[in-house]
């Protein structure tokens, strides 16, 4: 089992290295990086849930949750500051995900994704409608902050951002291994294999899988805050359904067998957003579109499958 | 409120209904058959609208008239080629495989639909009131509103469910849909083609998608983003109404039309909030719909 994952892992250490390094040569690379780190931690939430065989379309409520308490702080309190962001995005998301989480769990497959999609549009609507607190579809400017007391110029921010943003991805992926690879872990990966023997075993599978979609919004709205502040706004776009749709399709896009396809996944995408946005500025979505049914057609395991396919199928895999 | 506001809302909220009906039960009877949720029904629903409005205009210098037929063909044509090429070339590959994957390429369609939608018509709002002109207005209770809205809409979408009901359960071609909803292996086991069933389904669907908006754009200006709203919102319809349930879709089209029409006059900025969290509220208690049963017939 753990000599399967070693590859991968190295993959995962030159990958964040590579984060690390290379914007320090190419400086509009900083914040394509940033957003890459920020949009994968989103997007582990994802393929946590993927392990349990679970889909959530309703995701980018915990994004818009984490961006949103940002943007609230700035906008109501001031002097915000970037640990502090993200903090009150994981502590709201996590809030809301256990609100959420306790009704969600009680279902699975379409019904899990179809009550995560309605809780997800009511929150949208909220956001898009209640003018008077969140400037409705305009969003919310979420002032650059400072960290721990400094302050920085536009040029050294994005450095800033994006070195915050590759601590907090390697940590929310090392925890996440870990949690995959414990017990409890191994339980929620057991919902997706057979839930009826897990419960024989004395199990809540409910509860394996609360704890699973807790941390998964926990993720969601840590890197929403990330996302608000590297972008430096907060809209209700964010929590539309094209949204959740967008990381369900990275989670797919990486590989949903391990941790690191969320970031495989999210490099891929902003890079071709990124790039397709610059020289084909009306079409970028439709070659996103055109990737995506290539990557479901051809390779259904996402990007990490590749070379991990030969492996899966000696298993029996998923 | 007085009477007169509360005809208006009940007249706005039947002609809604009546879109949102035939665009969600379009959903639901692909969902009922092929088990998959089209998330490219709402670009499907926006492409019947924008080429529907690009007909219209072309043929109503020669005749206003030529605009209703103008709505049917394009509905139809949307129908078969975009969801013809949908089932044919994206989701048949992936029968019986994993059905996050059968969701996801139909959300690429979407991505791709969308993307198209703005490159062939822009992104300015597009208006073809013709067919909304032509007919007369009529009075109800003193309340002055356009036949086409409470009379030609509810009218349609009536027809509809009608048509399917007894297309589902008189006919033979109904009886090989629900043979193979029922049981696919043992339906071909017995000689049905059930690739053919599933194409002839989902070119159903989409056609009432491609209908609902043909028919909706004389009444509202053409902007991007509205297949993306309509999805939700259809999906919204179909999941309270139990997917798979077409009286069901009906009556619940109607009851978020209404009540979305009422909340409107009083209380207007909560109208997108109604029916997601009538969504929410039905799902909680019933999570398979209002008229949805466990594991019984789903048609």
């Amino acid at each position: 089992m753990n000599g399967r994952f070693k590859p991968i892992t190295a993959v995962a250490v030159v990958f964040f290295v590579v984060a690390a390094l290379a914007p320090l040569f190419v400086a509009s690379w900083a914040t394509l990086f940033a957003l890459i780190l920020a949009k994968g931690i989103v997007v582990l939430g994802i393929v946590l849930l993927l392990q349990a065989g679970q889909v959530s379309f309703g995701h980018a409520m915990f994004f818009a949750t984490g961006a949103y308490s940002a943007a609230f702080w700035g906008k109501y309190v001031g002097g915000g500051d970037i640990l502090l962001y993200i903090v009150l995005g994981g502590i709201s998301s996590t809030v809301i995900g256990l609100i959420v989480g306790m009704f969600v769990v009680r279902y699975r497959e379409i019904f899990f994704g179809m009550l995560n999609l309605a809780f997800s549009m009511v929150l949208w609507s909220l956001l898009e409608k209640m003018f008077h607190y969140t400037n409705g579809a305009d969003g919310i400017r979420v002032a650059r902050p400072g960290l721990l007391g400094f302050s920085f110029t536009p040029e050294t921010f994005q450095y800033v951002i994006l070195y915050v943003a590759l601590v907090v991805a390697i940590a929310a992926f090392c925890g996440v291994q870990r949690y995959l690879e414990s017990p409890l872990g191994h339980m929620l990966r057991a919902i997706k294999s057979n839930e009826t023997r897990l419960e024989y075993l004395g199990t809540s599978a409910r509860h394996v899988l609360l704890v699973g979609y807790v941390i998964s919004a926990f993720l969601g709205g840590v890197g929403g805050a990330l996302v608000s502040i590297i972008q430096q706004i907060a809209t209700p776009e964010f929590g539309f359904w094209t949204k959740s749709g967008e990381f369900v399709f990275i989670a797919i896009l990486g590989g949903g067998a391990h941790a690191f396809g969320a970031f495989a996944g999210a490099a891929m995408f902003e890079t071709v957003r990124f790039y397709a946005a610059a020289h084909l500025a009306d079409s970028w979505q439709l070659i996103l579109g055109v990737v995506l049914i290539v990557i479901i057609l051809y390779a259904p395991n996402g990007l990490i499958g590749l070379r991990q396919r030969d492996d899966r199928s000696k298993q029996g895999g998923h | 409120m007085n009477t007169t506001l509360a005809t208006l809302a009940v007249l706005d909220g039947i002609s809604y209904a009546a879109l949102v009906f035939l665009v969600s039960v379009g959903l639901s009877l692909i969902f009922g058959v092929l088990r998959v949720v089209n998330v490219a029904h709402g670009s499907l629903y926006a492409f019947g609208a924008y080429l529907a409005a690009t007909l219209s205009l072309a043929v109503a210098p020669i005749s206003p008239w030529l605009t209703y037929p103008a709505l049917i063909v394009a509905s139809i044509a949307i129908g078969v080629i975009c969801g013809g090429f949908i089932e044919r070339f994206l989701l048949r590959p992936l029968y019986g495989r994993d059905d996050v994957l059968q969701l996801l390429i139909t959300f690429a369609a979407f991505m791709i639909m969308d993307n198209l939608q703005r490159l062939i018509w822009g992104v300015q709002p597009i208006f073809a009131a013709e067919p909304l002109k032509l007919l007369p207005n009529i009075s109800v209770f003193g309340v002055a509103y356009t036949s086409y809205q409470v009379i030609l809409l509810p009218l349609v979408a009536l027809l509809t469910l009608l048509g399917l009901r007894y297309f589902l359960r008189r006919t033979l071609a109904g009886a090989v849909i629900l043979a193979v909803t029922e049981d696919r292996e043992a339906s071909t086991a017995i000689g049905i083609d059930a690739k053919k069933v599933y194409f002839v389904t989902f070119v159903i669907g989409a056609s009432f998608a491609a209908l609902g908006g043909a028919l909706a754009s004389p009444t509202t200006s053409l902007v991007p983003g509205m297949g993306a709203d309509m999805i939700v919102l259809s999906f919204a319809v179909a999941a309270t109404a139990g997917l798979g349930q077409i009286e069901g879709t009906a009556l619940t089209a109607l009851m978020i039309g209404l009540t979305r029409a009422f909340i409107i006059y009083i209380q207007p900025e909560f109208e997108v909030l109604v029916p997601y969290l009538l969504m929410v509220l039905v799902l909680l208690v019933r999570p398979f719909g209002l008229f949805g049963a466990v594991q019984v017939r789903k048609i």
